[in-house]
């Protein structure tokens, strides 16, 4: 070896070693990141902590709490008939679709069933309210991951949606529709017609969505292997929806379980993907606005005439019991534990919010990510504040 | 109760005798003995089964991993007392009228003011199973779930914030949703509503009779 190399050698060693020095110096002390309560990526006031050493999370908790309202309680001193107006509020995308269990379930414990055309509408107006949900998810993907485009497709495409629903309730948000043994209204003239019009355009919506943001590279790179959630620890976390069929658990309450709604008489299908990635996830969401659209396409086919509303009386008295109803919401499994003691106004409510155990993954998920992977983490979780909070 | 399906393919006599839910009974029996205190069966709905509060924790590992029931979908309490405010529905200036103070529990029984609440389902077969204990106010605690389902922890934090029920072994009880300092457990039938002590509750100002209708005719369909 002759004497240069030796002194080069020599100096890179040196230099490792004060490298090395400096990893050790830096490693002593760690870094606590605090997102939120408001902060453009936390969509809504989800507070992240998160622990870092360099650009790696160590340890990372979200702070639920900013928007408690306490509908638990709230519910204990209401008829059930005001209960609707206030569970519209848990998932403020899907409203329609957070009324419908809790319906189900009063109408379980008297007994009563609605007429098949309530039914038939409900099952629109639910998977409706998942179209105006889940199309927003999809553009606000985009922006989280730095795509401006999505998002203002997202809104103008949303828009036709919100539109038919304030055709047929009187409400964009909060429609309030859904009555105890049926309907409050029934559809107006030439709805039918027009939703079919705009399920078309929905499909072209995803068929854009799905060239500009699934096919690109940036978006693959960014959540393709990232956030993996097998299959057992996403049942452990009571994970539900979209979030636990992307980790390959073929389950949908809507085809799972026999509830008096239209979901059993057409033709759809339930997607899974086996990654449990974000990217799984996301695509996930894609295919059910698709399924969706085609689920409604084909009830508006096919709505059969009759009431709109079941024989109830004026004032409803639930008779005493309980009942558990849970149906697939937009965000997962929501569900409502409600408890009668014969009284106008239920007992107890539980109220099974599907963002609730979703978020609660990610003290586990977060760890040792990067940081900018919590962004994505996050965003292909997908949940709403007011269905952490309630 | 009426059937809640419209699907023709379940014939109403296999119904009627629910195997399926009634096997998870048994099962459940053989698995944790005389800890299964009660049981309830609504055909085709739902179960219900009540255990001791101190095989809670053995009650859920039976769940998991003898019955299947892989996936966790909520835990929280029950409060059986009935409200000493009533629904705060109240004239203030009205004389205080004596309320019905008895504890009733619900389905499958029990004996105490608290019950815990909890459901799991099994991924493969769909069926549920709604599980109860009674916990005594003498000392409000089970042990946590967490060994056996990971995601109890928050909603073991929420059930404590909310009816100040401990669980043993949880790693952090802190509050959920509440401040720090918050006294209290507002989920609890004796912690008032605030808003309705503060204001009462405007309805009982404008009760108007319906137009045709006798005012106190309340089952007229």
């Amino acid at each position: 070896m002759t004497m240069i190399d030796e002194r080069r050698q020599l100096s890179y060693i040196a230099a490792q070693a004060a490298d090395a020095r400096v990893n050790v110096e830096l490693e002593t002390e760690g870094m606590t990141l605090n997102i939120g309560p408001q902060h453009p990526a936390t969509h809504g006031t989800l507070r992240i902590i998160a622990r870092l050493d360099g650009e790696q999370v160590v340890w990372a908790e979200p702070s639920a709490g900013y928007m408690h309202r306490g509908y638990e309680k709230l519910t204990e001193v209401r008829t059930f008939p005001q209960i609707t107006a206030l569970v519209n509020r848990i998932d403020w995308l899907g409203s329609f679709a957070n009324e419908v269990p809790f319906i189900l379930a009063a109408e379980q414990l008297m007994g009563i069933e609605a007429p098949p055309r309530a039914q038939h509408i409900r099952t629109i107006l639910f998977e409706l309210s998942r179209i105006a949900n889940v199309s927003l998810f999809l553009g606000d993907l985009g922006v989280q991951l730095g795509a401006i485009t999505p998002v203002f497709m997202a809104f103008r495409d949303r828009e036709y949606v919100l539109n038919l629903i304030e055709a047929a309730t009187g409400g964009r948000f909060h429609p309030n529709f859904d009555r105890i043994g049926g309907l409050k209204d029934d559809l107006p003239k030439g709805w039918l017609e027009d939703t079919k019009a705009s399920m078309h355009k929905l499909r072209t919506f995803c068929g854009e969505i799905e060239d500009l943001l699934f096919g690109n590279e940036i978006f693959q790179a960014r959540t393709r292997g990232v956030g993996i959630i097998p299959k057992e620890v996403a049942l452990q976390y009571g994970l539900s929806g979209a979030n636990l069929r992307a980790s390959g658990v073929d389950w949908d309450l809507r085809r799972d379980q026999s509830l008096p709604m239209a979901w059993d008489k057409v033709d759809w299908k339930v997607w899974t993907h086996p990654d449990g990635d974000c990217f799984a996830r996301c695509w996930i969401r894609l295919q059910e606005v698709r399924e969706a659209t085609k689920i409604v396409d084909q009830l508006c086919d096919t709505v059969p005439s009759g009431p709109i509303m079941a024989k109830v009386p004026r004032i409803i008295k639930v008779p005493e019991g309980e009942a558990w109803v849970s149906t697939e919401n937009p965000l997962g499994e929501m569900g409502y534990y409600v408890v009668s003691k014969g009284d106008t106004g239920p007992f107890r409510v539980k109220i099974r919010s599907a963002s609730f155990n979703n978020i609660s993954i990610t003290p586990w998920l977060l760890k040792g990510v990067l940081v900018p992977d919590i962004i994505t983490i996050l965003a292909s979780l997908y949940f709403i504040l007011g269905d952490i909070d309630r | 109760m009426s059937r809640l399906s419209s699907t023709g393919d379940t014939p109403t006599a296999e119904l009627a005798s629910d195997h399926l839910r009634k096997a998870l009974i048994d099962r459940l029996r053989s698995a944790i003995g005389d800890a299964l205190v009660d049981s309830y069966l609504v055909a085709g709905v739902d179960v219900w089964v009540r255990v001791r509060a101190d095989a809670w924790r053995q009650a859920g590992l039976a769940l998991r991993d003898q019955l299947g029931m892989d996936y966790f979908c909520y835990l929280s309490a029950i409060d059986w007392m009935p409200s000493p405010f009533g629904r705060s529905e109240d004239d203030p200036t009205a004389e205080v009228t004596e309320r019905d103070d008895t504890i009733r529990q619900g389905y499958a029984g029990g004996e105490t003011r608290f019950q815990m609440l909890a459901r799991v389902v099994s991924s493969s077969t769909h069926v549920g199973i709604n599980i109860k204990a009674d916990v005594s106010e003498n000392d409000l605690t089970v042990e946590s779930w967490i060994p056996v389902y990971t995601g109890a922890n928050w909603h073991e934090r929420e059930t404590w914030e909310m009816f100040g029920i401990n669980f043993a072994g949880h790693p952090d009880l802190r509050h959920m949703y509440l401040p720090t300092e918050f006294e209290g457990f507002p989920l609890r039938k004796d912690f008032p509503l605030l808003a309705r002590l503060v204001k009462p509750w405007p309805g009982i100002a404008d009760v108007e009779p319906m137009p045709g209708v006798s005012g106190d005719d309340e089952g007229g369909e």
